[in-house]
């Protein structure tokens, strides 16, 4: 099954995609109404509790960055604020040199994990579904790095566009991914060159920290990262899971 | 960790964030070091993590010594509880944003470099312990408060938020230029430093005057 939150007519409600009697996508509230996918606001697919992120969890980004190898997986958090659904906004600051779109797999915890050994964790896992977590390299400081400005920013971490169940994706592990700017092909990758795998991020996170029902892992991308501008439409695309679209806008919306 | 309190936003969001090294000495003890490999400069922007949700612990709760650690870090912080949206604010208009504060224990276990976020670190079930709520109100100037941290009973810090690289209003300005605080977030202006540190079987006691007492009792992992 597929779950979408959407606001609509003065509330929010659960929903699911549904293509209208023409074709076109669409969207059925579970109070029945069908709609066309431009007359909701997509949310982000569930309440949130902790995001977790990796950096560098792809072999060929890891290169292109030229990293080592790892002793353990590059991990940082971001808070609640930086999350917005599906057909969001998010904000380039004037003047920044290099803004970027990371297609992501993204993890939702389904029950509480604590020290869960790999071979059970993906019985822990509700969902999964596609995130675009957007960076701003021209703040990149070398304290506890990438730091909140880079990565922590008001709507710039897309999530959805729907959640879709564990029991749905046969193989986590071998799931391609996609970018396209303005329609354009410009990152491909696959879950399978992960360099740690979703089970292993389970086991290594749950054996410090007790995960809740709703935290989501945000598990890295692939390489082929490029740089956006004001107006550029990016869609982040996982088989199975949906394609998340996103539009870059710039400061004179926010009166800057 | 839904803790009430008796004024608007009535109780905490869960989302507590956390700025390093903005207690100046926590920056000279780093000294020299600060402009070389990996930093190469010292901090532009405030360092910032997250405590999530399942460090958050109340006042007496115990914190778990992980086997293996010898010591854990007593990060004393006031924290700033938020009262409204906070976007964009001005230094000199920023504590109007304020619900009130507590005082909190970030606690870590020691690390460096800080080159790269230490989850595993700071993020431990636990780690987070709060104080009591007080109303903004109650603290006449949130940078001349008094930090004092007991271990077993003795004396082990004294420290002033005087001491901060970024004073509470400046900290709040430079944060919400580029994140929203929502009411009931907090956010823990620095650690007092030197840390003190801890092991397992001793007691912390965090004292800020006006925000009372924070008891931290550390046990060591179970086997």
């Amino acid at each position: 099954m597929k779950r979408a939150r959407v606001a609509y007519a003065g509330a929010i409600h659960a929903a699911e995609p549904e293509a209208l009697g023409d074709g076109r996508p669409g969207v059925r509230l579970t109070d029945g109404r069908l709609l066309a996918e431009d007359a909701v606001v997509w949310l982000p697919p569930l309440e949130v509790g902790t995001v977790i992120a990796l950096g560098l969890n792809y072999a060929e980004r890891a290169r292109e960055l030229s990293f080592a190898a790892q002793e353990e997986p590059l991990v940082f958090l971001k808070g609640p604020g930086t999350l917005i659904g599906h057909r969001g906004q998010t904000r380039r600051p004037a003047g920044v040199k290099f803004m970027h779109y990371e297609c992501e797999l993204a993890v939702v915890i389904g029950r509480p994990a604590r020290r869960i050994p790999r071979s059970e964790a993906l019985a822990h896992v509700a969902g999964y579904c596609v995130a675009n977590d957007y960076a701003i390299r021209d703040y990149l400081e070398n304290w506890y790095r990438p730091n909140l400005r880079v990565k922590n920013r008001d709507g710039a971490t897309a999530l959805g566009p729907w959640l879709v169940d564990a029991a749905d994706v046969a193989d986590v592990g071998n799931l391609a991914l996609r970018t396209y700017v303005n329609g354009t092909l410009t990152q491909q990758g696959n879950t399978r060159d992960m360099i740690t795998g979703v089970a292993r991020l389970i086991e290594y996170l749950s054996a410090f920290m007790t995960l809740g029902a709703g935290d989501v892992i945000l598990t890295g991308t692939p390489e082929g990262v490029t740089n956006v501008a004001v107006g550029d439409e990016v869609v982040c695309e996982i088989d199975g899971l949906g394609a998340l679209k996103n539009t870059i806008v710039g400061d004179e919306l926010y009166g800057r | 960790m839904p803790v009430l309190i008796d004024v608007s936003p009535y109780r905490l969001s869960g989302v507590v964030y956390g700025a390093l090294l903005n207690h100046r000495t926590a920056l000279l003890e780093l000294g020299e070091a600060a402009t070389r490999a990996p930093y190469n400069a010292v901090p532009q922007a405030p360092v910032l993590y997250l405590k999530p949700r399942n460090t958050l612990a109340g006042d007496g709760d115990p914190v778990v010594v992980p086997a293996g650690t010898a010591e854990l870090e007593v990060g004393a912080c006031l924290g700033l509880v938020i009262g409204r949206p906070a976007c964009r604010l001005k230094e000199d208009r920023a504590l109007e944003s304020l619900a009130g504060y507590l005082i909190v224990n970030d606690v870590s276990i020691p690390h460096q470099p800080y080159f790269r976020p230490s989850i595993s670190a700071k993020a431990r079930d636990g780690f987070c312990p709060l104080g009591r709520f007080v109303p903004r109100s109650a603290i006449a100037d949130p940078d001349a408060l008094e930090i004092r941290v007991l271990i077993d009973g003795q004396l082990r810090l004294s420290a002033s938020t005087a001491q901060l690289v970024r004073p509470v209003g400046r900290l709040l300005a430079d944060v919400t230029e580029f994140m929203t605080l929502s009411p009931g977030d907090v956010l823990a202006v620095g650690a007092a430093a030197p840390a003190p540190r801890v092991r397992a079987s001793q007691r912390a006691a965090i004292e800020i005057p006006g925000l009372g007492r924070l008891e931290t009792p550390f046990v060591a992992e179970p086997a």
